[in-house]
Order: structure tokens, then sequence, then C-alpha cells
């Protein structure tokens, strides 16, 4: 997706942020972009006309797995929904130069991996993946291998790695910790006691 | 001790604990909730077991779906009514507070928190929702945070956090009169650009940040996240304390001399050290209108919409021509010779009683131009609304042909009714000027409220200052 600054907007329109589901947003990632008719909950997308400009309506990057994008993916709302809609897709990986924040965290917590990757190894793939082409993305070595044969490596956290990898419930973790949090909790409320309601 | 800045100071006095890849685990003081970005975390609290960890630090209300015409007639959209009766049983079934539809104290999430006196100095505040970067106006940790987060709050009371680069933006000397803190707001992002502020927590500095009221401090830390960073803070002085004092949730008469002890200390000490500066005139900040689909896509009132051809970045020049395609504009035309279809005065950005004042000086004694479809006035909450009232502004709003509406986030990203149809230009109060944000085939010009309110007047753009 060669544009910068696509937002969580654009990813998923709020017509869909009404649905109080977790799935089913795959069908409208990307609404504006991807259908010539305006859309909704309601509208069974099989009626809609698919806008034949638009890369996912390339038979190049059919069922794609991996987005390449550039700068600042994922701007704007915090909506999960975003993340939601591109994993229901069937992305499992995003590359760009840069991501929002909000949107990066919330691509953790779906099993999705952000990549973050200078601008001109962005560049390149996107040169090299013009015509549709296999990238294979190994987490655990933190590399990418291209179709030329090229090996890229990246950076990810360690604690979010092994998040994905292992696809750990956080609040369960955190959970464990109950007795510090606790701990902690009656402190704060002898420091700021106008912080807690009687 | 070596110096802190007021980020530092918020951080270490809620590090719960550290991990070993120096995350830390942060405890929350505050969490907002609304209707779109919690039912899947109340479901999944549901799903395994979980009651919240500490009920009085939540308030919820429903904002984004709410209709802004008569109230009593319900509203007739039967999806956004079930995200609404969601939340009703959501915060009945574990006993969170709730500000419904018909309480005078309903509206906006960003704005009902500091009126409540719900936001607090020294605080951590997350709310699911990008624009919870509001509340650093007192001095707060204030962030947005994704549905996943908002569950892991409701359980635990604590998030798990990187700490973040700090950017001081000083804004020095004064604005001109009639630049109010939308103007320094979209001069900022302007300049630092949409994705400047990732990574950051943004403190504004400077004289002319001093200078604003906490209604101004609201809407400039409101637009930090537009600015790409998730949280925009300002230090606490008299002007926070005041407006703090005598508001429901605030310190008792018992604690209040305590409370403003503690608050003394939110300021960054002198000599700490920020991981980026930037330095604003403010003598240089024109009225500021958006002519693109990025908030960063910002020109002066007096000022022609930017060619691409004069780009060197072929990325960027792309993005131009895109969004000018989008916007139905042309390179070359002063943005002063735009006409408009729709004004839209409200939004968390820009719905507080200081922004409807601003606006109705404008309005009163004239008529909205006769190319504009719909002029509306959407108060950010119910008390807003009622001392509007009280001040006499929707008189003023109504004779000179505005709709004086109820309180919700409306057309800022139009859940609702209050939408734009395919082509209508709109001069907007909100933040987000993207693509389809307030209809599909809208296109938004991001304005302060008395500039809208002169679009609405004239039907074109024009310069606040010879008002
Ligand atoms: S007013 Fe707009 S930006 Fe603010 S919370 Fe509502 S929808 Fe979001």
């Amino acid at each position: 997706m060669d544009r910068s600054n696509v937002d969580t907007d654009a990813i998923i329109p709020k017509q869909y942020l009404k649905s109080i589901r977790r799935s089913g947003f795959g069908p409208f990632l990307f609404d504006d972009w991807r259908y010539l008719d305006a859309g909704d909950l309601d509208t069974p997308v099989e009626s809609r006309r698919l806008n034949p400009d638009f890369e996912l309506n390339d038979a190049r990057y059919a069922g794609a797995s991996v987005l390449l994008a550039r700068k600042n993916f994922g701007c704007g709302s915090s909506r999960e929904h975003a993340v939601w809609a591109l994993e229901n897709y069937g992305i499992r990986c995003v590359m760009a130069p840069s991501f929002a924040d909000i949107f990066f965290n919330n691509c953790f917590k779906n099993g999705v991996l952000p990549i973050v990757l200078e601008e001109k190894v962005i560049d390149a793939l996107f040169e090299e993946v013009r015509d549709g082409a296999q990238l294979t993305i190994d987490l655990p070595a933190q590399t990418i291998s291209t179709p030329s044969g090229q090996n890229i490596a990246f950076d990810i956290d360690a604690g979010l790695k092994a998040r994905l990898v292992q696809g750990l419930d956080d609040i369960g973790l955190t959970l464990e910790r109950a007795d510090v949090i606790r701990a902690f909790e009656n402190k704060h409320r002898q420091s700021q006691p106008w912080l807690f309601a009687e | 001790m070596a110096p802190r800045t007021l980020y530092q100071k918020i951080w270490d006095s809620h590090l719960v604990e550290t991990d070993d890849a120096g995350t830390g685990l942060i405890y929350i003081d505050r969490h907002l909730v609304h209707e779109v970005t919690s039912p899947q975390a109340f479901e999944g609290l549901r799903l395994a077991g979980r009651q919240p960890w500490r009920v009085d630090a939540n308030l919820a209300v429903p904002d984004h779906n709410v209709p802004t015409t008569d109230r009593a007639a319900g509203i007739s959209d039967p999806i956004s009514r079930a995200q609404i009766e969601a939340l009703q049983s959501n915060t009945r079934e574990f006993g969170i507070t709730l500000f419904d539809m018909d309480d005078v104290r309903q509206g906006i999430v960003h704005v009902i928190g500091p009126e409540q006196g719900a936001t607090l100095p020294g605080m951590t505040v997350v709310c699911g929702d990008s624009h919870t970067s509001t509340h650093g106006a007192f001095g707060a940790l204030a962030f947005g945070i994704g549905t996943s987060e908002v569950e892991h709050t409701l359980a635990t009371q604590c998030l798990w956090q990187k700490p973040s680069k700090t950017m001081r933006v000083t804004v020095d000397g004064a604005v001109a009169p009639g630049i109010t803190a939308k103007d320094i707001a979209l001069a900022i992002i302007g300049r630092i650009g949409t994705a400047g502020g990732t990574g950051y927590v943004i403190e504004y500095a400077g004289e002319a940040i001093r200078n604003l009221s906490m209604e101004g401090r609201m809407s400039l830390c409101n637009m930090t996240i537009e600015a790409g960073a998730r949280a925009g803070m300002v230090a606490v002085d008299q002007t926070t304390i005041d407006y703090i004092k005598g508001r429901p949730y605030a310190p008792s008469e018992a604690q209040w001399a305590q409370a403003v002890a503690c608050w003394s200390e939110l300021h960054s000490d002198e000599g700490a050290q920020f991981d980026a500066e930037v330095v604003i005139d403010g003598a240089d900040i024109q009225p500021q209108v958006t002519w693109g689909t990025s908030p960063e896509m910002v020109i002066a009132v007096d000022q022609a919409i930017p060619d691409p051809a004069g780009q060197d970045d072929e990325v960027r020049a792309a993005g131009m021509r895109r969004a000018l395609e989008y916007m139905g504009l042309d390179a070359g035309t002063p943005i002063s010779a735009v006409n408009v279809d729709k004004v839209f005065i409200g939004s968390c950005t820009n719905s507080r009683i200081e922004d409807l004042r601003d606006a109705a000086r404008i309005a009163q004694g004239r008529k909205v131009a006769s190319n504009i479809r719909v002029a509306m006035v959407v108060p950010g909450s119910g008390l807003v609304k009622q001392q509007a009232e009280e001040e006499g502004l929707d008189q003023i709003f109504l004779d000179a042909g505005f709709e004086w509406r109820e309180p919700g986030c409306s057309m800022c990203l139009a859940m609702n009714a209050d939408r734009l149809e395919p082509g209508e230009r709109c001069a907007s109060t909100s933040n987000r000027n993207f693509e389809g944000r307030q209809g599909q085939g809208g296109r938004t010009h991001l304005v302060s409220p008395a500039m809208a309110a002169a679009a609405a007047v004239f039907g074109h753009f024009t310069d606040i200052r010879g008002l």
C-alpha cells in the first residue's frame, strides 16, 4: 500500500464500530477504498462492486498475509477494530517505516506483527514485490527473506516477541502480580487520598 | 535528585514495578469508558469470570452514537441503540457510574471528565479513545488505549508501558488577539508533522501556553495525538487549580490544601532534559485552515493552497496530489476563496463554553450565508449547553440561523445521523480531516470556533482578525 499516513478511519470506517463483537470485520477492511459503493453492517458485501484500482483487489496480491506500507501507518483513532479487521482479513504482518503508537500496541494484542524497517529497505521491498511475490518472515530468528535471496534482519522488543510467539494471557499474567499492585495501591492511597472515593 | 520532567515525575509516582525488558507496570487512577470501545472488553471480563479491580476509578458515558436531536424520540438506528444499551447493561452489571443519555451531566467523554473534576493533576488517565490526550491539560499523564487495554485496565487497574521519550514544545511570547489554542495546535502540527511526535510525550511550555485558559489547554492537548504523540501535558499553575475548585469529583475541603501542595510539584524541574525541543514564536501564528486530508496539510487563512509540483519528496507530492483530488481543490487557490457547504462547531476539541463564546461573538448580529446548507453547534456536554443557554448564546446562534443541538460527538465522526454527503465541504472545529471522517466522500477543513462561525456567515473561509 504505497501511501503514507494510512489512518484507522481508512482501515475500518466508523459505521462498523457499532458492532459489539470482536470478529467479522475482515470484509470491511479498507472499506471506502475497496468497494465502489457505500456499505454498512447491514449491507451484504457480495452485493457491492469491488474497486478494480484498489491494491487488495489486484489479482497479483490476492490472499496476501503481509501488508507493505508507508510511514505513520495506523495513525488516528485508538480503535482496535482496525487490527481486528486486518487480522480477520488474513494479514499477519505489516511492514512500514513507522507506525502510530496505539495501533502498534494493538497489533501485539491480536497476533499481528508490525515490523519497522528503514525507508530505503521498504522502497526496495516495494520494488521487489511489484508483480506479487512471497516474503518469508521468521519471527524467532527476526529475519525476512525475499525472492531475490536477500535476508533482512528486523528489531522487535523481547517481551512483545515472547507474547506473539507464546500467545500469553496478559491479564492473567498481570493478576499474578496482584499482591504487588495491592501494596502499591495502599501506599498511593495514603499519599493522595483524594484519588479514591470513600 | 537529578532534575526531572513532569512526565518523569508522574511515571515515577505510578510505577508499580519494572520487568526485565524495562517495561513498567503503571497504576491507573482514572478510567473513562464510552460505548464504542468497551463492549468487547466487558465481554472479555465476563468470559474470564473477572471483576473490575476498582469500580470507583471508572466513569462511563455514551457519546459517539447519541443523537443530537430531541432525545425523547430515542435512537432510531437499531445498531447504535444496541451499542448504547450494551454500555447501560455492562455498567449496571459491574457497578460502574454511568452518566446516561437523559442525565444533564452526559456529554463527550473528554469534556465531562474535567468538567466533573474527575480529571485531576498528577493522575494517570486512560480511555479507549485516542483523544484522551486532552486530560494532560491538567498536568496529568493521559493517553488513549485499545480495547484489549480497556479490559486490562478494568481487570488490573494497571497497564504495561514502555517509558516514552519527551519533547518540549515552547511557544514563546504572546499570540495575536483572536489566535486560539486551535490555531496554536494546528501550527505546531504543520511544523512537526503528524508523525513528528511519535514515541514522545509532549510538554507544552512558554508564555502563550501559560496565557491559555483550561479550555484552551484542553484543545491543545487534545490535538497532540494528531501530532503523533500519545500524550500532551501542561504544568499545573493557578489557572489549573482555580478551574478544579468546587467541582463534584474534586478533593473535599478537608483534603484540598494537601492536594494543592502536592500539585504544586507538577512541573518540569529547572534543568530537566528533554529528548527533543521545538520552539515556536507565538507572534508568527496566524488563523489556521487545513486544506488536505491530514492535519499537517495546513496553511494560514491568508495563504494559497500549496502546489505538489514544488515538492522534492515524491511520496509526499503523491500524497498532496491525492489530497487535492479528494478535496476537489486546485493548487494556488487562496483558501479564502473556497466556499463551504456545512459548518460544524463541536467535538472534544472545541465544544466547551469558551469555544461557544468565541463562535457566538462572530455570529452575533449576522446571518448564516445562503450557500450554507447546515451550520450546527453541538455543545460538549449537557452542562455546557445549560451554561450557554444561561448566557444567551443559544439565542445568538438561533437568530443567526445556526442549529442548536444536544451534546455528543455528532459530526466529528458521523456515527450518528449528523454527517456530510459525498462531495460536501465542511468548516469544522473537530480534529481530523481524514478521507470520509465526517461521512463518505465528505471534505473537512479544520479551523477554530471563531473561524468556523465566520465561514458560516460569509459562506467561505474568512480571516477573523478583520471582524
Ligand atoms: S468528539 Fe470526535 S474525536 Fe472526540 S471523542 Fe468524539 S468522536 Fe472522538
